[in-house]
């Protein structure tokens, strides 16, 4: 590690960082789910030509503006905090992340200043069909705007489609594509705009809820909740198959975060899926850190082997096989992957002394081995584990890895049979008469924030120790600031974030008491 | 007027009349936006969010030289 790593520095740095990743979040999936319910509703306005269409339409527009307004900019501090909090990791990554954001930056000024304009001053003003169209545009834009960013996360996963120079200690993108079409970029992508497609739906469904419970606004809330409900149960199974998907590519890209999830120490073939489970200390130790134990657990045998490698008898490796090595299944030790890592850092070293004695030939030699594909293959890939102290440092938070995934899942099920319900009281016409569904329906509006927040949490701190997967340690990512600073901006952020997050919150139910006035 | 300048002038006009037959909750939100933004631009971004890497070094070469020796200084 670095011999001046400030520790309060690097956990307030994270903190922080975790802080505006969290209240970002909670703005940004009813954004990118209600745009779409909104245009599927003005789509059956302007084919129907209904004005109660209209009005249901217009209601949902208000609450998506005041969401869409209040969660504007707040994800551009977290581009501050890299600057600012992270620059060894801002300047490692180099293009790699700026033309993603750049994208994203273009794409949303120009949505935001066009085509949600038009979809709240427009009505009256521009043709229904027009108007129609803007909405679909800032549907489209929004959740567009989202896959950049995802992009940009996917790639601190799985860094692919670069090479790094020694010249100016960046990556350089040699592939977009390689980076656009990453596999875990696109089953995250997949994975969390359903995943905003669900909230939204549940959003819509639960304040429909309420207004059936308070005797009014039948019209309006029936019909939003069959849109909501075929809308959220399409997007529930999104997620669910998106989920399956994206675990099968971590297996792959991030094999201790994914056995970490499962807490599968041992590998093994036939592994069983944990269904149900608690965790318990043991006596049982991989290098200084604690193996955890099942006090209790119901798992279906066989499943995790089934959905890695689509076979049951296939080997599943657990976390010790992962830090140790396992020969016999062609796994590189975390000890083996030092040595790699810290011969790629050799290498490094040699760059600069080169550099610094003018021998621009040997500089020369050097930089081209970094472009080399068995260089990078055989060393490069493992460059931040030369920042490693102990193999066991690769293993993540194990305890809150499995139940943050157990508990997103259990939630993922429980919004399908929500949704299923639903559909099914609508149907049957008994939704009044089920008011124990609605209560349901009413406070279930909080539980899809929740399982987002733990899919971030799941992913962000199922990555440590690593900022970029196998490349850089958080520890070697963080600015040399004072942690006083940091500590002074968390609480500003705190502050400022719980401010606007009251101010939608009050906004948003006083314009849910109104109602539509329209 | 040209073709040009009517656009330009019916694209203003219809900012103007969206702003002004704003609704009460449009309004507020347009407060917070604007108050949000000050704060992030003109308090965060200039006193506490400055870059850290254009603070210290004013070249490339510079910052390519100061994280390299980041990278290359460890144990």
């Amino acid at each position: 590690m670095f011999d001046s790593v400030d520790l309060t520095l690097v956990d307030w740095s994270r903190a922080q960082f975790a802080l505006t990743a969290i209240y970002h979040w909670l703005f940004v999936p009813l954004t990118l789910g209600l745009s779409f319910i909104i245009a599927i509703m003005e789509t059956i306005y302007v084919k129907t030509g209904s004005e109660e269409w209209k009005r249901i339409t217009r209601f949902w527009m208000t609450l998506f503006g005041i969401n869409f307004a209040i969660g504007i900019a707040t994800g551009i501090i977290l581009e501050f905090e890299f600057g600012t909090n992270w620059s060894n990791y801002s300047w490692f990554v180099g293009d790699i992340f700026g033309a993603p954001l750049a994208i994203e930056g273009i794409l949303a000024f120009f949505l935001e200043s066009t085509f949600v304009a038009v979809m709240f001053f427009g009505w009256n003003k521009v043709s229904k069909k027009f108007h129609l169209a803007s909405t679909w545009l800032v549907a489209v834009g929004a959740n567009l705007s989202a896959l950049w960013i995802l992009v940009a996360n996917a790639w601190m996963q799985n860094p692919v489609g670069m090479v790094f120079n020694p010249e100016t200690a960046r990556n350089e993108m040699v592939s977009f594509w390689k980076v656009l079409f990453n596999d875990v970029a696109v089953s995250k992508f997949l994975h969390t705009i359903s995943s905003g497609f669900l909230l939204a739906s549940m959003f819509v469904i639960g304040i429909s809820a309420w207004y059936l419970l308070s005797k009014r606004e039948y019209f309006l809330a029936k019909r939003s909740i069959l849109i909501a409900g075929i809308f959220g149960l399409l997007s529930s199974l999104l997620v669910a198959y998106t989920g399956d998907t994206s675990a099968k590519t971590l297996s792959k890209a991030q094999p201790v975060k994914f056995a970490a999830f499962e807490a599968l120490y041992e590998g093994k073939q036939n592994a069983g899926l944990v269904v149900l489970g608690v965790l318990k200390g043991s006596d049982k130790k991989i290098g200084e850190k604690e193996v955890n134990d099942f006090a209790f657990r119901i798992e279906i045998p066989g499943f995790l082997s089934l959905m890695t490698e689509g076979d049951k008898d296939s080997f599943v490796p657990g976390i010790k096989d992962l830090v140790n090595g396992n020969a016999s299944r062609g796994i590189l030790s975390v000890s083996e992957k030092i040595e790699r890592g810290k011969k790629a850092r050799d290498l490094l070293i040699e760059f600069k002394e080169a550099k610094q004695n003018n021998d621009s030939q040997k500089a020369e030699g050097i930089s081209g081995m970094f472009r080399e594909k068995k260089f990078i293959d055989d060393y490069f890939r493992y460059f931040g584990y030369a920042f490693l102290g102990k193999p066991e440092e690769v293993i993540p938070n194990v305890k809150t890895s499995f139940y943050t995934f157990h508990l997103m899942v259990m939630l993922g099920f429980y919004f399908i049979l929500v949704f299923i319900l639903a559909l099914f009281f609508l149907y049957r016409g008994t939704l009044l008469k089920n008011k124990w569904f609605l209560w349901v329906a009413l406070c279930s509006i909080l539980l899809p924030y929740v399982a987002g927040e733990l899919g971030w949490v799941l992913a962000e701190m199922g990555r440590q120790p690593w900022i970029i997967q196998d490349l850089m340690p958080v520890s070697a990512a963080v600015s040399q600031i004072s942690s006083g600073t940091v500590i002074t901006t968390f609480i500003l952020f705190a502050v400022l974030f719980t401010v606007l997050l009251i101010a939608e919150i009050s906004i948003m139910i006083k314009q849910i008491k109104l109602g539509p006035k329209y | 007027m040209n073709p040009v300048s009517s656009a330009m002038n019916r694209l203003l006009r219809f900012y103007y009349d969206g702003f002004r037959s704003m609704s009460w909750w449009g309004k507020r939100v347009w407060v917070i936006i604007l108050i949000k933004l000050f704060v992030i631009f003109l308090i965060l971004k200039l006193f506490f969010f400055q870059d850290f890497l254009s603070r210290k070094y004013s070249s490339d070469e510079q910052k390519s030289e100061y994280v390299l020796d980041q990278l290359i200084n460890s144990k």
